[in-house]
């Protein structure tokens, strides 16, 4: 779980991670102000299988499309990539698009981010 | 949903009884708890008539894209009828980075406005004559550069800086604990603030150097009485760091200011301002000796919760912002910001904000409301709630006194985590129904898309190639020489305030004068607590 960019609003991200865990998921949140390049090696190393992106700032189409780049650099294609915050409609449809696995838009419930997770990858 | 077993508690978890009386205020004694509005304890208000005597201050907080656009906005929203300005910065600006720093990319302009230079600043107050309006500015780590900016810009319109008024938010303690936008560690942060506070008392008597804020812990998902005791005991810290300066309690006292969020339980809201004023008053009295009344009077400015605020049916968020804006004037606020319907998408857009300011328009004027002070005083349910929050936040109060203080309190991680225990529990009860969210999970219907406001995605560029044109136009050794006598006033003790003033005129950037501070200060990184 992670936030990148400037953004210090982590209320999202530590409700989801702590949700993450008690459904019986090994999280790792990054903390804050991360940038891609953190995201991804920190992804590397821990071993991740999928990377939750929480993004209030409005910056998501700068951000976003850099990390799956990264990803796509180091032969990470397989891990997951889901978004979650402030992001419109069209934006997340282009998201989407670009390899983004899921987006979670305000409002989105806890469980369907856990049965998300849970269906997108193999035990 | 079965309600056989349902208790009723306030969203702190106060009981709220099936029936209040007379029995329930035994305990209270009504001069010593309560008095009367304008006399100590202030339970009631600071003022003895409120707002029979003056309105609240109707002031959005405003800001977005380059400073053109927003001096627009500004404009516009004082044409509407709004009585004060409060600047919105960008999170370049408030994490001190220029709009061309590697950082900065796809956010500036996003959240607020874009400044990085005095340049900024004076487009910003174009054709606003700050001797006549009133200005607030959320910033926090880079507070006292951005104060810089705003005063120099007074001194070109040539309004001296005595005839000043307005507030910089200027609390950093709450940014450690809540809303995260720190740069340096905390005892260099609070030496800042320090600064700011002896400035601003030696020269701008009706300028606030501080909002101490509860709004932004309310929104990281605390309760009401952890909002009400982190943000007055994030005050007394305050206060022990200026009187530990040399300053006498009267001297900065009356300028203190307070900052609240106007959240969803209506009666708990009210209860929270009312005890606000009084734990305060007995602290200024008897903690801290002070004298004159207006050291006693806490004022505030509240704003409606934007964490209530929804995706899903936005227009019910205008319901929520009213409801939420009534118990802020009911509990006696000296400003309000009132949410806009759009802001769970966006930036308010002006169709948006003008509803916005409408609400307060018509609470003011055609609610009847302003007509007597602290109308609900007297209520059985209103004072004994009062009661029992001002009992639970002194608790509260009590274990950080016994911590050692707020810094230690928050390096100890307490309350960041007492927030995360609260956010988690009231999104659990959000998920399992026991918390109805109208339009969330009940009462769901078919939404229409609603109009956007569109951030101009070349505010970046534009930012960053008016940064290049300062940098050719400005004098480099000027520059230089600031900046140096900057960093040397940083390591050394005396106030910062004097040299940041120098660069900034010399107009250093923003980026420019933090990395000097960086430098000096190092920056911070917080242990996180899920």
């Amino acid at each position: 779980m992670a936030k990148p960019g400037l953004d210090g609003h982590d209320r999202g991200a530590k409700v989801i991670a702590r949700a993450l865990r008690d459904a019986g998921m090994e999280v790792i949140y990054t903390g804050l102000r991360q940038t891609p390049e953190m995201i991804v090696n920190a992804a590397l190393q821990e071993d991740v299988q999928v990377i939750g992106l929480s993004i209030l700032s409005g910056a998501h189409n700068a951000i976003v499309p850099r990390v799956i780049e990264l990803l796509k650099e180091k032969d990470m294609a397989d891990v997951k990539v889901i978004v979650g915050g402030i992001i419109p409609d069209e934006d997340a449809a282009l998201l989407r698009q670009q390899g983004v696995a899921a987006v979670f838009q305000p409002g989105s419930s806890l469980d369907s981010i856990v049965e998300f997770i849970r269906s997108a990858v193999p035990a | 949903m079965k309600t056989a077993q349902r208790q009723f508690t306030t969203i702190s978890g106060v009981p709220v009884d099936p029936l209040y009386g007379p029995e329930q205020l035994g305990d209270l004694d009504w001069q010593l708890d309560v008095g009367e509005p304008g006399e100590f304890p202030y339970t009631r208000g600071i003022h003895r008539d409120m707002y029979r005597g003056k309105l609240w201050t109707m002031r959005q907080f405003s800001g977005f894209a380059v400073p053109e656009e927003t001096n627009r906005r500004y404009r516009y929203l004082l044409e509407q009828g709004q009585t004060g300005l409060s600047v919105a910065f960008d999170l370049p600006t408030l994490m001190g980075y220029d709009a061309d720093h590697a950082l900065s990319e796809g956010e500036v302009g996003k959240c607020g406005v874009s400044i990085c230079s005095l340049e900024d600043m004076e487009t910003l107050f174009g054709g606003i004559p700050l001797g006549d309006v009133t200005v607030s500015m959320t910033i926090n780590s880079p507070a006292a550069v951005l104060w810089a900016m705003y005063l120099v810009v007074a001194e070109k319109q040539g309004v001296a800086w005595e005839q000043l008024s307005g507030t910089i938010q200027n609390d950093i303690l709450k940014e450690y604990i809540a809303q995260k936008e720190y740069i340096f560690p905390p005892r260099p942060s609070m030496r800042l603030v320090t600064d700011t506070i002896e400035f601003g008392a030696r020269h701008t008597p009706r300028f606030n150097p501080i909002s101490i804020s509860g709004y932004h812990i309310c929104e990281a998902g605390s309760t009401a009485v952890q909002e009400l005791a982190f943000t007055l005991r994030d005050g007394i810290e305050y206060v022990d760091w200026a009187l530990e300066r040399g300053l006498a309690v009267d001297e900065f006292a009356p300028r203190l200011s307070f900052f609240f969020n106007a959240h969803n339980d209506f009666f708990e809201e009210i209860a929270k301002y009312r005890a606000a004023r009084k734990i305060w008053a007995y602290v200024m009295r008897d903690r801290y000796g002070a004298r004159n009344e207006r050291s006693l009077k806490l004022r505030f400015h509240a704003q409606t919760a934007g964490c209530s605020l929804t995706w899903q049916q936005p227009y019910n968020n205008v319901v929520r912002t009213a409801l939420q804006a009534l118990a802020a004037v009911l509990g006696g606020a000296q400003s309000l910001h009132t949410n806009s319907l759009d802001e769970a998408y966006a930036l308010p857009s002006e169709h948006a904000v003008t509803i916005a300011l409408r609400t307060q328009q018509v609470l003011a004027y055609e609610t009847g409301i302003t007509g007597t002070p602290d109308p609900l005083g007297g209520s059985y349910f209103l004072e004994k709630l009062t009661l029992e929050t001002e009992n639970a936040a002194n608790d509260y109060i009590q274990r950080i006194d016994d911590m050692g203080g707020m810094i230690k309190a928050i390096e100890a991680g307490f309350p960041q985590r007492e927030i995360a225990a609260a956010s988690y529990r009231y999104q659990r009860e959000i998920e399992n129904g026991e918390r109805v969210v109208v339009g969330v999970n009940r009462f769901q219907s078919d939404d229409q898309p609603i109009e956007l406001l569109q951030i101009d995605e070349t505010a970046g560029r534009r930012q960053s190639d008016k940064l290049d044109a300062l940098k050719r136009r400005r004098n480099d050794g000027q520059v230089q020489k600031a900046l140096d006598a900057l960093r040397c006033a940083a390591e050394g003790r005396e106030n910062t305030m004097p040299a940041i003033l120098d660069a900034v005129r010399a107009y250093a950037t923003l980026g420019e004068i933090c990395d000097a501070f960086r430098a000096v200060f190092g920056t911070y990184q917080e242990t996180s607590h899920l």
